[in-house]
């Protein structure tokens, strides 16, 4: 096993523990905290597929979240169970993604940008308005939390393992497809779309998938969302999120695996760390993301590829020098 | 000789400008067609109708006898026919293995069925001994970005050839590829013409190459064809020397 997989594997158990065991010892509000870095994870894991393996840009993951979000609080204070919202929402969630997927189909970059704001404010202000269904800003309130096995999980330590398990099992999902032919396609699609197509790559196809399945996840962070917070009004799903989202896949590292976790860390957990800062964390924060977007434009996690990229090609040239010296040596 | 690609009457208008005035030709299993003329003919144009990259405005284009005029290019390529570009068009961020299994995957199974399949949609033996054969073993694993672009052009023709297609249409393949590359790039291609009986299409400035490899050429002036035979008969064609060779 190689030194990087054998880290990576390494890194990978410390978390899962520390996920596993800290919380036993945390406040209610750090099991909060967490519990919505997990949500966020699972919101930007979407926006990742869309944006940083297919290359498209959408500044609409906000709104699904928001979709999610109402689908789950609308049905389960009717009585319905999560799971029922869950699938009402991925269904729900996959259908719009895939409408607005048309558009990429179309144009690109800041063009496709300025299609997905427009119905991140068309979602908004259906949120707000549609009063008959979402009630508006007077919001709807008490949304239960969920029955998983027979088990209530209506404590913030059970609901924090709920919000854990269902960031584990997406991140199985998104492993898989990203390692499947799928994953592949979508990275051809990102990096040269015209020779993707003539390769047989149907880049309509993979353009509507890859945005139809980073809205799912955006709506079963929603349907999560909803009863971790337990209280849903328009507020929380403005274009800021989307743009918070985006922010976290570009600082983790876009298009890299473990940049949303990554990301969501730094959006949700750093301005509790530099609380102690009081109103300098805005501040703090946004000069920080510039500096990174100076010193590495592919995020957080760009840095270290470009690291084991340089290490790679050092030893590979290395190796290559040591071999045409021994061709040398026996001519 | 059974007839492969029919191009009849090929029209492309940009605005006012005629790129391509209205050309006809055939291609015949396992031949290997060149298209040659100077730049701004039309050649790339062309193969851009043919391939389904630009809608044509007047002609036709059929594939053995059947009319795939505007086809996708996806479509086409599922139907056996590929292409290079003239501008390098690798995938750099993944290795020189993954370039070639996705330039085959797409020929396994159906959507749903490679989501579920192997990881490597069950190419990686024959990407590898693509590899092989275009002499790329040691850069497998090797992100496609850090090669050097004689190997890149390599990869890019490999691509080509992934899916096994049965007319490959390829746009300036020696272009800024040193002796020893080209050299190679060229009995790799007359291998698989030999040993599979794929047909080419090739656009070519270097006319050595072109004269070495080609049963026939075609010379394209001002969008239309000046000249079509043997690459003897086009080098002693005075309208050809004039038009092109001469210069």
């Amino acid at each position: 096993m190689s030194t990087q997989r054998l880290l990576t594997l390494l890194g990978l158990t410390l978390g899962v523990l520390l996920l596993l065991v800290a919380p036993f010892w945390m406040s209610k509000y750090q099991l909060y905290v967490v519990s919505l870095w997990a949500v966020m994870s699972i919101a930007a894991i979407g926006l990742n597929l869309t944006l940083g393996y297919a290359g498209q840009v959408s500044l609409a993951q906000g709104v699904f979240v928001g979709v999610g979000a109402y689908t789950g609080a609308i049905m389960t204070t009717n009585g319905m169970p999560m799971a029922a919202a869950l699938v009402v929402a991925v269904v729900l969630c996959f259908a719009i993604g895939w409408a607005l997927g048309y558009p990429a189909l179309r144009v690109q970059h800041h063009y496709l940008a300025f299609v997905t704001l427009a119905f991140s404010t068309l979602g908004y202000l259906v949120f707000r308005n549609e009063e008959w269904l979402t009630k508006g800003i007077y919001g709807i309130v008490d949304v239960p939390r969920p029955m998983l096995l027979g088990v209530q999980a209506e404590s913030n330590l059970r609901f924090y393992f709920v919000c854990i398990l269902s960031l584990a099992i997406v991140s199985f999902g998104v492993w898989w497809l990203i390692r499947s032919p799928w994953g592949r396609a979508f990275v051809a699609l990102r990096e040269n779309p015209i020779r993707a197509l003539s390769l047989g790559v149907d880049t309509r196809r993979y353009t509507l998938m890859a945005f139809a399945i980073g809205s799912c996840l955006g709506g079963v962070a929603g349907v999560i969302y909803a009863p971790l917070v337990e209280f849903i009004d328009p507020s929380p799903f403005t274009l800021d999120l989307s743009l918070k989202l985006l922010m976290m896949v570009i600082v983790g590292g876009s298009g890299f695996f473990a940049g949303p976790y990554l990301g969501a860390a730094i959006a949700v957990l750093l301005p509790e760390v530099l609380r102690f800062t009081e109103g300098y964390y805005l501040l703090i924060y946004a000069a920080f993301v510039m500096i990174l977007m100076i010193i590495s434009p592919t995020g957080l996690l760009g840095i270290l590829d470009r690291y084991l990229t340089a290490r790679s090609t050092r030893k590979a040239s290395a190796a290559r020098a040591a071999l045409s010296a021994s061709f040398g040596d026996q001519t | 000789m059974k007839q492969v690609l029919k191009v009849s009457n090929i029209v492309k208008r940009f605005g006012g400008i005629t790129a391509v005035g209205g050309v006809s030709f055939e291609v015949n299993e396992g031949e290997i067609l060149g298209i040659i003329g100077p730049n701004g003919c039309g050649k790339s144009t062309l193969f851009n109708c043919i391939l389904g990259q630009l809608t044509p405005n007047e002609g036709s284009v059929h594939l053995d006898g059947q009319e795939v005029t505007g086809l996708r290019p996806c479509d086409l390529n599922r139907l056996g026919v590929s292409r290079t570009f003239q501008l390098l068009q690798v995938f750099p961020q993944l290795t020189v293995r993954e370039n070639l299994i996705l330039s085959g995957q797409e020929h396994r199974g159906t959507m749903g069925s490679r989501l579920f399949g192997p990881r490597d949609a069950g190419l990686s033996e024959e990407a590898d001994r693509m590899i092989g054969f275009f002499k790329l073993g040691h850069l497998a694993g090797e992100k496609a970005g850090g090669l050097s672009y004689g190997q890149q052009k390599l990869l890019d023709a490999a691509m080509a050839f992934m899916a096994g297609p049965r007319l490959v249409l390829l746009d300036e393949p020696a272009g800024g590829v040193n002796l020893t590359m080209l050299e190679n790039l060229k009995e790799r291609l007359q291998a698989i013409n030999a040993e599979q009986g794929a047909t080419f299409v090739v656009i070519e400035h270097n006319m050595e190459f072109v004269m070495s490899l080609c049963t026939r050429v075609l010379v394209l002036a001002e969008g239309r064809v000046l000249a079509m035979g043997t690459p003897a008969e086009v080098r002693a064609n005075p309208q050809v020397v004039e038009a092109y060779l001469g210069h």
